[in-house]
């Protein structure tokens, strides 16, 4: 025993409250710099709290429920954490500080001083649902959170408040409100079905179900639109088009987080209602696994292949995301335990990764002097050594390459391809297709970026000023980058026990 | 087929209703139009919802003395959740559309991106 149980178990509650509080208080400071101040604390205990609840899950080899209020289920509303829960929050804690940290200088010139509080309003709420999604156990809850999730990361996207950014976040706002008719579609149907919110009830009444052969279709639509309704939310391929624009408008800081965890958060609330309430078994018997392999496996390489296309790096990050989702839902769709472990890895390893390039991309952008798109990074690794290498090394991690992060899930997601063997070809084509496509995108502009300079470029003549917590921030990265690439094994350990507790 | 329609005629309005949400917020053009889909879209969840709450001959669940029947509550409180998400979405696009408006001075969703590609034209291309 790390912790006694009674603070370990308020320990999901007490997260999604501090980040919720956070959002409340912020609008009473009304100063940008002692709003993120607040954030940043705020992130940080939340951080601590979540290593703490990982040690003592881990450590005990527990999953707990934490009922809200005074009425027990099935009328109450709970959270449930185990040790998947646990290393998401930790994730997700770190990722969303060193985002905010690495880019507040960014943050400060692209959004107005007096708006700046009401980013870090947004900032609070997003983290708060965010962790509210990893942890409830309550379908209509998690529905709520995602609403919320969505306003938030809207207001977050139009922080520039230019027409450009204007236009991204009605696109952004579309996409998500056809996703989310579809998921409160499918949440009603299920309540009037099972007369039930809650995941473990709801999953004791569908097996009924199930097993009597009553109510067969509207379940195999209700599956079918919840599993479209986050495909729409979480950008999958063909739903990505809000992504690319949506991404090149706003902050780099919020470009990291909307990619590296905004996303991740719909996926992961949607693996919690395929075990918690369908069952794969039950998924992969009605073909939802065949679906979103489908869609999965098309993404990987269109996306790729639109990332390609793309001369701005922004954009072709973007691009980038939508692959690297279709990486994660082909991982489910192989329909296998170890197969979404393996997607769980890579939600860890892309969460860590592309953050980093965002606000490395961020940063040598704004010290550029380069007035063209085509040559606007040419030479600029030289004059930010650590924007430069931290670059390299996201690249590197994207594509796959031993010892960095990406290399470890791409490594289980071939590994789980083996235990589904009428998609194991298909699987193992794709990945080896979509990784060779990788390398083509990233080659650009990393050339670009350690391209020497002579002295008639615009480049030459760069003098940066150091920002010690945008250096901090990507060395950081940097080192978590290469501690989940060496350490892999253990991440996919606690994810497998995760797995095997949520059965 | 026409027994199935007309037994659950609550339930297929909900879903004629949600049908034409859906393609309004997918096909409209006009921005204002778009969101009114979306409100079309939720209130189609609501009635389907509602419908399978209410019972005849029950009352709302509050305590009185003697004996008496209630509906379940849930359903309800599950609508009035949604309305309350459902209006948050619906006053930040508004808003949004209004800020749009006063920049571009048109509703088309596909003029504000033609005027907003010759703004971009005009200013050269940008990273």
């Amino acid at each position: 025993m790390v912790l006694s149980h009674n603070i370990a178990h308020n320990i999901p509650f007490l997260s999604i409250f501090l980040a919720i509080f956070g959002g409340i208080v912020t609008p009473l400071i009304n100063d940008g710099q002692k709003s993120r101040r607040l954030h940043m604390f705020l992130t940080a205990v939340i951080g601590l709290l979540s290593l703490l609840l990982l040690f003592h899950v881990n450590f005990n080899q527990e999953r707990f429920t934490f009922v809200m209020g005074h009425f027990p289920s099935p009328w109450g509303n709970e959270l449930k954490a185990g040790p998947m829960e646990a290393v998401l929050s930790v994730t997700f804690s770190i990722v969303m500080l060193l985002a905010v940290g690495g880019g507040k200088d960014l943050i400060e010139k692209d959004i107005l001083y007096e708006k700046q509080s009401l980013y870090y309003v947004m900032l609070n709420l997003l983290f708060g649902s965010m962790l509210a999604l990893i942890y409830t156990n309550d379908i209509f809850t998690g529905y709520v959170f995602i609403e919320i999730n969505t306003i938030c990361s809207c207001g977050v996207i139009m922080c520039k408040e230019s027409g450009k950014s204007m236009l991204a976040t009605i696109r952004y706002i579309i996409m998500s409100i056809l996703g989310s008719g579809l998921i409160l579609f499918s949440i009603a149907t299920l309540y009037i079905v099972t007369g039930h919110l809650l995941f473990t009830h709801l999953k004791m009444s569908i097996m009924r179900l199930i097993n009597s052969g009553t109510y067969d279709f509207p379940l195999v639509i209700t599956a079918g639109m919840f599993t479209l309704g986050i495909a729409v939310k979480s950008a999958l391929f063909p739903f990505h088009t809000m992504l690319p624009g949506a991404y090149e408008t706003t902050s780099v800081s919020s470009s990291g987080i909307l990619s590296g965890l905004v996303i991740k958060s719909y996926i992961i609330f949607l693996i919690k209602v395929y075990y918690c309430v369908f069952t794969l078994e039950y998924l992969r018997d009605i073909k939802v696994t065949n679906l979103i392999f489908f869609m999965g496996a098309c993404g990987m390489i269109l996306g790729s292949v639109m990332a390609l296309k793309e001369r701005r790096v922004l954009r072709m990050l973007a691009y980038s995301s939508v692959a690297q989702i279709g990486y994660i839902y082909m991982g489910i769709g192989l329909g296998t335990n170890i197969g979404v472990t393996a997607a769980m890895l890579h939600i860890v390893t892309h969460a860590v990764t592309k953050p980093m390039l965002f606000i490395c991309t961020g940063r040598m952008k704004d010290i550029s002097l380069e007035k063209t798109a085509n040559h606007r990074l040419k030479g600029i690794g030289y004059k930010d050594i650590t924007a430069g290498v931290g670059f390299v090394v996201g690249a590197l991690s994207i594509v796959g390459i031993p010892l960095f992060a990406g290399f470890a899930s791409k490594l289980y997601l071939a590994i789980a391809s083996f235990y589904s063997p009428f998609k194991m070809a298909v699987a193992l084509i794709m990945l080896a297709i979509s990784m060779v496509l990788n390398a083509m995108y990233f080659i650009p502009p990393v050339v670009d970026i350690w391209h020497t300079l002579s002295d008639s470029d615009a480049n030459s003549k760069i003098v940066p000023k150091f920002i010690p917590s945008f250096n901090v921030a990507v060395i950081l990265f940097i080192a978590i980058n290469f501690f989940v690439g060496i350490c892999y094994n253990s991440i996919f350990g606690i994810f497998e026990l995760g797995i095997m507790l949520i059965r | 087929m026409i027994k199935l329609i007309t037994t659950n005629y609550f339930e297929m309005t909900a879903i004629i209703l949600f049908g034409i949400g859906f393609m309004n917020i997918l096909l409209q053009d006009n921005l204002i139009k778009k969101f009114i889909g979306l409100n079309i879209m939720d209130t189609a969840i609501y009635l389907y919802l509602v419908s399978y709450g209410y019972i005849s001959n029950r009352t709302a669940p509050i305590i009185r003395e003697g004996n008496w029947q209630y509906v379940n509550p849930v359903p309800s409180g599950l609508v009035l959740t949604g309305i309350v998400v459902s209006v948050s979405m619906t006053a930040f696009s508004l808003a949004l559309v209004q800020r749009l408006y006063k920049r571009y001075g048109t509703l088309s969703f596909d003029e504000v991106i033609k005027k907003l590609r010759s703004g971009e034209a005009q200013n050269g291309s940008e990273s």
